[in-house]
């Protein structure tokens, strides 16, 4: 079995919670245990950046000396989160100054880190590790009558590409297609959904949000499949307010990948937190 | 330079050490290798939105116009989505750029003061120093109370129905030892 160090970032009590229990369904299901980093820390996502980057980056740093004591590849499920730790990382290797302050900070805490953390994201690990043949054989109840809008964002392709190429990645497409769904050509799927925008300027936020969801619709997607707790939520809660400001419908169920993958595994819909989402509309099961 | 419109600028409101020392900022290095091509501005999903181009910040920020730069709403705009970064025929970090200028309007108090982005940006840097997590529900709460009150109104029944499908925790998540990355944070700044 192989093990992964956890780290499930701050949203995964709140808005995350559906994508924490998909994805430990998911990898338990194929027999990938997930083993919580001990006392994290949050990541500091965007804002944390911006106003100390050298706080930030020890604030990362702290995780990936943490997950360097388990002796194992790190999962970060949330967009934010996985880029936070890969970019501390890139500018520790970068700037040796910025390196060794960081290492002092870690040293006033009797921590250390030597630089031997690999951070995954599970669609990395699912397609890369597992492999998709794999995926294929456990998939039982093939996801038909689906056709999916795979949706990146920007943090987890961007702009390290550590996985699949920055503005056309194809991994969320064929995993999806593995577990055998429809995959609509969907061009804005590594377009920006504003992130923490949503909640600081709202107009900008629906408007762009709108825009994803009109297009997916307009390619007949019936389901749009997504890597990150806020992209997930920005394209779901505001659905109401999108079809009031643009006078079109906007409805379309917006779930965690895992999930898909999860029913595709013939998990329990509950087991994944299907029952969270705010549009679980066809072609999602129906809920009791 | 709001809202497109054009004025003069005389010697005296540069600052020529304002695009070297944004240059010497991780990220900033290639600053002046800009051809000022427009890719940047034109990947940028929220150029629209902008008082100034992603595009003319960089010009800007090179000819040392720092305060144009460090009061434009712009930096504040970026989501971070690295777009306009991976892009850059001229390999210019753009978007750390725009982190840089975030940094240095903070630091020298020239951000723009009505503007509700850089007021979740030190909430979120303050709950995450105190608690060592940051909790969702109590950082929107905080932002509301700060910015506009009322909206709290607007935002109740989308509330209602994270709390109903479980999405909301109340409580103030948190590390077992705060101080621990305290002294982290405490030792960055001395050093």
């Amino acid at each position: 079995m192989t093990a992964y160090a956890y780290y499930p970032g701050c949203s995964r009590s709140g808005l995350g919670k559906p994508y924490d229990e998909s994805l430990r369904a998911v990898f338990r299901h194929l027999g990938l245990a997930l083993e919580e980093i001990p006392d994290w820390n949050c990541c500091g996502a965007t804002s944390y950046m911006s106003i100390s980057e050298d706080k930030a980056v020890a604030l990362a740093a702290r995780n990936l000396a943490l997950a360097e004591q388990m002796k194992a590849e790190v999962v970060a499920p949330c967009a934010a989160c996985y880029l936070v730790l890969t970019k501390a990382q890139h500018m520790m290797g970068e700037y040796p100054a910025l390196a060794e302050k960081v290492r002092k900070g870690l040293g006033a805490a009797g921590l250390t880190y030597e630089g031997h953390v690999t951070v995954r994201h599970p669609l990395d690990i699912l397609v890369n590790h597992v492999g998709l043949d794999a995926v294929r054989a456990k998939v039982t109840r093939p996801l038909a009558g689906y056709r999916v809008a795979p949706y990146y964002g920007c943090q987890v392709v961007r702009p390290y590409g550590a996985f699949d190429d920055p503005l056309r990645p194809q991994t969320l497409d064929r995993l999806m297609a593995a577990a055998g769904a429809e995959v609509v050509d969907y061009p804005l799927k590594a377009h920006c959904c504003g992130g923490s925008l949503m909640g600081t300027m709202e107009d900008i936020g629906v408007r762009m949000n709108f825009l994803l969801i009109k297009e997916a619709r307009a390619r007949h997607a019936n389901v749009m499949a997504t890597l990150c707790p806020l992209c997930q939520y920005n394209l779901e809660a505001y659905q109401g307010k999108m079809r009031h400001r643009f006078h079109e419908d906007a409805t379309l169920p917006i779930v965690y990948f895992t999930q898909l993958l999860g029913l595709a595994f013939g998990l329990e819909p509950k087991a994944l937190g299907l029952q969270r989402n705010f549009v679980t509309a066809e072609p999602l099961p129906a809920m009791a | 330079m709001q809202n497109g419109t054009t004025h003069c600028r005389y010697a005296e409101d540069v600052n020529p050490a304002f695009p070297t020392e944004i240059m010497a900022k991780p990220g900033g290095e290639a600053l002046r290798d800009c051809i000022q091509c427009g890719t940047c501005s034109g990947a940028c999903p929220m150029s629209v939105h902008m008082d100034l181009t992603p595009r003319r910040v960089i010009a800007l920020t090179r000819a040392g116009l720092e305060r144009d730069v460090l009061e434009s709403a712009t930096p504040w705009l970026c989501a971070s989505c690295y777009e306009c970064q991976v892009r850059c025929p001229r390999d210019i970090k753009v978007t750390e750029i725009m982190y840089a200028l975030k940094r240095r309007a903070i630091e020298k108090g020239l951000f723009p003061k009505r503007s509700p982005i850089p007021v979740l940006a030190k909430a979120f840097y303050h709950m995450v120093a105190a608690h060592g997590r940051n909790s969702e529900s109590r950082l929107v709460i905080e932002l509301a109370l700060r910015t506009n009150p009322l909206s709290l109104l607007k935002m109740a029944p989308v509330g209602i129905k994270l709390l109903r499908t479980g999405r909301m925790a109340l409580g103030q998540d948190h590390i077992k030892d705060p101080k621990q990355l305290q002294s982290i944070l405490d030792a960055m700044e001395e050093s």
